[in-house]
């Protein structure tokens, strides 16, 4: 019998008492100003959310950012931005490590804990989010739900390869509880809330 | 081994210890701060036992739901019944793809499996890239925390040990210096390895995917750039549906370092393009301990450490005076497990407080299951003879009232008469930091019956 | 007059007779004809919790037939009574009168306040208190609400030491952290013992404390053997002492 089969056997062998799932359908916190709680929450871990009118005005606010416009080599997921290093002409991921600044989309965010919800449909190369310096998420502020119920609710998982929570820059507070911003990942992470 | 000794080290150099009891209690009050933010803190609670009670009792199913869908997703899903076959099956899959450098973000699977010595043993360098466990691997020594495993440490430590192997400047104790260095040391590594392994937070049955939490990014940057995606996991983290994640992310983070999530939540389903994602699936006892009704409840454990940071004794001894992978109130319900007379000593390390169950998020039992622990160590003869002797003399002395009469009056009578060098030796451990009670010339029942007389005259 | 089967704890009993007579004093000013089985020695805590169950079964059997026939039973510790009403299944479960003697089973604060519906006492006590919470009263019997748990806060010892004239309880850093005496474990972990029992008496000091006071006369006789030991001034008091209107 195969390791597969004997494990199976033996969980079948046994006898538990039968348990039920619970419903979900609880009163979950729902927040009066949903926007204003999702932005608290990125600010205290380091990163930073920028309201504008429209995704026209992304040139403008990325211009006022310092790793930005020091960046040489920027990666664009949206139309407003122009990068210049093409993740469809990229073949491998490893050629990635010298991206400065990176701007993509995300399909919604979430109010209770400052996430921004990204997948790598679109993205040839999922590597981009993690291992670009600096990462930039641009949002419809009317995309944000209050939990993670709602956000699970909406998302079709399994549909990517991969789907992250993204919540702040990269952070670890592994020396002696010091927090410090910037570990392996991005050293910052702006979201810009549109409308 | 036996948890007191180590322990009493620890304490002896108290500032130390002093130090790491506040460091943790400090993590402890940032949970209780994140629970109050939310006033279905206990709801979720009780939905995630619930949640985790149905799935242990359908686990074969959704085992078998969960290898479907991973498959239809591309990945490959292997089992292994103990620790030696995962071993066996991560090297084969590094060896026969000629993979000579991994990197590991946090697995405690992987920590209970002795991985990383099995595989550089046959030629594998592997690199923990959670800044933690990069420390203590840099150090030599296992991680003492589950979740914060470099938490023994103090930054003047850390320099010492960058120091020597990064080439950072000798005494240099800023984090943000320290970290920056460790930033660009493992990014090399990242780019350099052929593989990544990944631990798994939680596996959905009904979509075949895995979620991996961190703050670092380190999971995600070891998967996305090396081909070759590699999860290890406990049979135990499954979970049934993409929805249930909603109660357990929420529940996770918090209760962990009270955050309300970690900076990267990844979700991922099959490998990416011209990847590959093998997924083992390990029991290593799992099963035992899901077949007996008083331990079952601690497969819930999601490994978020909450015990740890509450427990008044592990905060004063440090994770290794516990000598496992998973140490504190949960390892020590899971060690005796797997080795009763190895870890004996582990559910006595242990006032019978009751903070641990009050904080975990899956409401395991701890406490109540630690002390299951001491009743099975009894019956198979693990408890030391001091101790089942004065307990079997304290039995017969109150089965016999008169008996333990006696023996209180001779004790009230003579202990105040005797020298105090006779009654303060080393032989009376109370008594090494501690007075002994004062001894009454009468005992209350005394009192009480003297009491009844008078009134009754 | 309703009778309260009174169970004193062996160590109580033998070092601390005070706090047995002023668990009798409270319980007759109330009304309540308080009679004390000669018989009864130790609930078979020590045993059960060094893992010693066939030890312990002899002295929980003992103790259902000693308190079975009465109406109340009460003790003046938490740990005690948590035994009968949390641990005694494995020994007594289907035994005639076994889940009678759960709901009748009561620790001091808890029969004063639910069962005899103390809403005053006309006694002063002007002195800072700081209450330890005791563990197993705490979140075996949930005698108040524990600082891990988001729930409504709640303590039925401070709820009845605030009926007390004068008493100021002291504000602790840590409400409810385990004193460290946990049975044997004061012994066979004797060093972390010391060391948590040592970090509850600064937090009470800091909180300029002048008596701690708890429902467990186990936590206050480590702790007051450590107090002895230092020198310090604090004093250590059973809630029964205070409530009985003992002076420090």
């Amino acid at each position: 019998m195969n390791s597969k089969d004997r494990i199976l056997s033996d969980l079948r062998s046994q006898q538990l008492p039968a348990a039920e799932l619970p419903s979900l359908d609880q009163a979950w916190t729902r927040y009066e100003d949903p926007s204003a709680q999702f932005t608290s929450l990125v600010e205290s871990v380091g990163g930073r959310v920028v309201r504008l009118p429209s995704q026209g005005d992304l040139p403008a606010a990325l211009a006022e950012i310092q790793a930005f416009t020091a960046a040489q080599q920027i990666v664009s997921g949206v139309a407003e931005i122009v990068g210049n290093v093409d993740l469809t002409q990229v073949d491998d991921p490893h050629a990635l490590e010298t991206v400065d600044f990176a701007v993509f989309p995300g399909e919604f965010a979430v109010a209770e804990n400052g996430a921004v919800w990204v997948t790598d449909e679109r993205v040839p190369h999922r590597a981009i989010y993690f291992i670009t310096q600096h990462l930039a998420l641009v949002v419809a502020a009317d995309q944000m739900v209050h939990h993670l119920h709602e956000a699970y609710a909406r998302i079709s998982l399994g549909t990517s390869s991969l789907g992250v929570f993204i919540s702040g820059p990269s952070k670890t507070a592994d020396i002696e509880q010091s927090l410090v911003i910037g570990a392996h990942g991005p050293r910052s992470l702006t979201v810009f809330l549109i409308g | 081994m036996n948890h007191a000794p180590l322990a009493a080290a620890f304490v002896k150099d108290r500032p130390r210890a002093e130090w790491h009891d506040a460091t943790l209690w400090f993590v402890r009050a940032k949970r209780d701060k994140a629970a109050q933010s939310l006033p279905e803190w206990e709801t979720l609670r009780e939905c995630a036992a619930q949640i985790k009670a149905h799935t242990q009792y359908r686990l074969a199913d959704y085992l078998e739901q969960f290898e479907r869908e991973a498959t239809k997703r591309g990945a490959v899903v292997h089992w292994a019944r103990d620790a030696a076959e995962h071993n066996k099956i991560v090297l084969g899959l590094l060896r026969n793809r000629g993979v000579t450098r991994l990197v590991k973000s946090k697995s405690m699977l992987t920590e209970e499996c002795h991985l990383n010595p099995y595989l550089e043993r046959n030629g594998i360098e592997v690199v923990d890239t959670d800044l933690g466990e990069r420390i203590v691997q840099l150090a030599g020594e296992p991680p003492s925390h589950i979740v914060l495993p470099a938490i023994h440490k103090k930054k003047e430590d850390v320099g010492a040990i960058f120091h020597k192997f990064l080439g950072t400047e000798e005494g240099a104790t800023d984090p943000n210096y320290l970290a920056e260095a460790a930033r660009a040391h493992l990014r090399a590594k990242f780019v350099a390895a052929g593989a990544g392994l990944t631990g798994v937070n939680f596996a959905i049955a009904e979509t075949g995917g895995l979620v991996v939490c961190t703050n670092e990014g380190n999971a995600d940057l070891g998967v996305s750039l090396p081909k070759l995606h590699i999860a290890s996991m406990g049979i135990e983290k499954l979970i049934p549906r993409a929805e249930d994640l909603g109660v357990f992310i929420r529940l996770l983070a918090r209760s962990a370092t009270g955050q309300p999530i970690t900076a990267y939540t990844s979700h991922f389903h099959g490998p990416r393009p011209s990847g590959e994602l093998h997924i083992v699936l390990v029991d290593n006892g799992r099963t035992g301990i899901r077949a007996n009704e008083d331990f079952r409840r601690s497969l819930n454990c999601i490994r978020c450490g909450a015990c740890m940071n509450t427990c008044p004794v592990y905060r004063r001894s440090g994770g290794h005076s516990y000598e496992t992978s998973v140490p504190g109130p949960i390892g020590s319900i899971l060690a005796p497990a797997g080795d009763p007379a190895k870890f004996y000593s582990l559910p006595q390390a242990c006032s019978l407080c009751g903070s641990c169950t009050d904080v975990c998020p899956v409401k395991i039992d701890l406490h109540h299951q630690l002390l299951t622990w001491r009743g099975e160590l009894g019956r198979q003869g693990l408890i030391s003879w001091p101790k089942r002797l004065g307990m079997k003399l304290g039995s017969f002395m109150f089965r016999h009232p008169a008996v333990y009469r006696m023996v209180g009056a001779i004790a009230r009578k003579l202990t105040p008469w005797l020298p105090r060098a006779v009654v303060y030796n080393r032989f009376n451990d109370w008594g090494r930091q501690r007075e002994l009670p004062e001894f009454p010339r009468e005992s209350f029942r005394q009192q009480f019956e003297r009491r009844q007389r008078e009134q009754q005259r | 007059m309703p009778t309260v089967g009174l169970f004193i704890p062996c160590y109580i009993d033998q070092l601390y007779p005070r706090v047995g007579m002023a668990t009798v004093e409270l319980l007759e000013e109330r009304g309540y004809q308080v009679e004390f089985p000669a018989g009864q020695t130790c609930c078979g805590q020590p045993m059960a919790n060094t893992g010693c169950t066939a030890e312990a079964r002899p002295l929980a059997e003992r103790f259902l037939e000693l308190f079975g026939g009465y109406e109340y039973v009460v003790a003046p510790s938490g740990s005690c009574v948590a035994m009968v009403r949390c641990h005694y299944d494995e020994y007594l479960a289907g035994r005639p009168g076994f889940e009678e003697l759960k709901a009748k089973t009561f620790e001091l604060t808890e029969f004063l306040v639910d069962v005899a519906k103390v809403d005053r006492f006309d006694r002063r006590f002007p002195h800072r208190v700081g209450l330890h919470q005791s563990c197993h009263g705490l979140r075996e019997l949930r005698l108040g609400s524990s600082s891990e748990r988001m729930v409504a806060h709640y303590s039925k010892a401070e709820k009845l030491l605030r009926m007390i004239d004068g008493v100021q309880l002291v504000p602790l850093a840590r409400a409810d952290e385990c004193c460290g005496f946990g049975g044997t474990f004061a012994v066979a972990e004797e060093a972390i013992s010391c060391m948590m029992g040592e970090d509850r008496i600064h937090d009470h000091e800091s909180a300029g404390a002048e008596v701690i006071t708890a429902g467990d006369m186990s936590c206050l006789m480590h702790l007051q053997g450590l107090i002895r030991r230092q020198h310090k001034p604090l004093r250590v008091m059973h809630i029964a002492e205070i409530l009985a209107g003992d002076k420090p």
